[in-house]
């Protein structure tokens, strides 16, 4: 085999390690995100955010 | 987010979640730009300077191994000096920074063993070698899977951070071993050549590339780390608000 083989590969894995990276990071943030809307949507809040809607409304 | 950001008024104001998430929300953008930037300045490097006269093409695999290596060890100290955070000073941010760090050190570490194998193969014609610096990078990727497993087979968060950030200042002791290794034991692998007393033994044709791919990883890494951080905010509060919407649902029947 090429060293010119061993370089592709190596720059192969190291573009699939960084995809794999920022993909998880985005999607993990994706799902956090979509569930704490949900859950705004079912009526359930942080008691911090009602607490300063609150102090605002006063 | 829609909440208003707080300003930042001292250091300490960092362990305010909502601050740290506002502080990510205007930091981001700015390093992914650098970030890609960096590595489109880096992979031009990488393949427009020379090759080696002994090592021909293979030089390059240089230019993604030594940063993904570098990474794997600064990943740790930060995981370290966030156990110190978690242990010493109770920050709230410091367990979370911990948690969110090690499936990236882990990736980065175990880059740095796939590249370095494929570097070996060529120059060294094995592609492993049970030998100090190996086993010893081999071991940090291994405690990254056991404190990802860790971290995240407590349901309280509040109980892991403890055990874990002792565990991870155990593990540190890693650390300078890897680093060393090189010159404390026979080993197939080089010695340092970048960071020395004695100043850099690498040609400036190799350095250059390898320093701005040092840079671009880096850059990466701050990325990906801040958005794990602010992942790990929002799933504790998906969490906390799904606890208090059973206590609410328990209360009404």
């Amino acid at each position: 085999m090429t060293h010119a083989f061993y370089v592709a590969l190596s720059y192969a894995a190291s573009g699939i390690v960084v995809a794999v990276l920022v993909g998880w990071t985005l999607l993990d943030g994706r799902a956090q995100q979509r569930a704490l809307k949900e859950l705004e949507a079912a009526g359930i809040r942080r008691r911090s955010a009602a607490r300063d809607q609150a102090e605002k409304k006063a | 987010m829609s909440e208003p950001i707080p300003a930042i008024k001292k250091f300490s104001d960092l362990a305010n979640p909502t601050i740290f998430l506002g502080l990510t929300a205007r930091i981001v953008p700015f390093l992914a730009v650098a970030t890609a930037l960096m590595f489109a300045f880096g992979l031009y490097l990488a393949f427009t300077t020379e090759g080696d006269y002994q090592q021909g093409e293979t030089v390059r695999i240089m230019y993604v191994h030594v940063p993904a290596a570098w990474l794997s060890m600064m990943c740790y100290s930060i995981m370290a000096a966030s156990a110190l955070g978690t242990l010493v000073w109770r920050h709230p941010l410091a367990d979370v920074s911990a948690k969110a760090a090690a499936p990236l050190g882990a990736g980065f570490t175990f880059l740095a063993l796939v590249t370095g194998s494929l570097w070996g193969k060529p120059m060294w014609g094995t592609w492993w070698e049970w030998d100090a610096r190996l086993t010893s990078v081999f071991v940090l990727f291994l405690m990254y899977l056991g404190l990802m497993a860790l971290t995240r087979a407590l349901d309280d968060p509040a109980k892991s951070a403890r055990v874990a950030a002792v565990l991870i200042l155990i593990g540190f002791v890693n650390i300078p071993i890897i680093k060393f290794s090189v010159e404390w034991w026979n080993t197939l692998h080089q010695p340092a050549s970048v960071m020395r007393m004695d100043g850099s033994a690498i040609d400036g044709e190799f350095l250059r590339p390898l320093l701005v791919m040092a840079g671009a990883f880096t850059l990466l890494f701050f990325t990906l780390h801040f958005l794990a951080i602010r992942n790990e905010i929002w799933r504790r509060r998906v969490s906390a608000q799904r606890r208090l919407a059973a206590r609410m649902a328990n209360r009404e029947s």
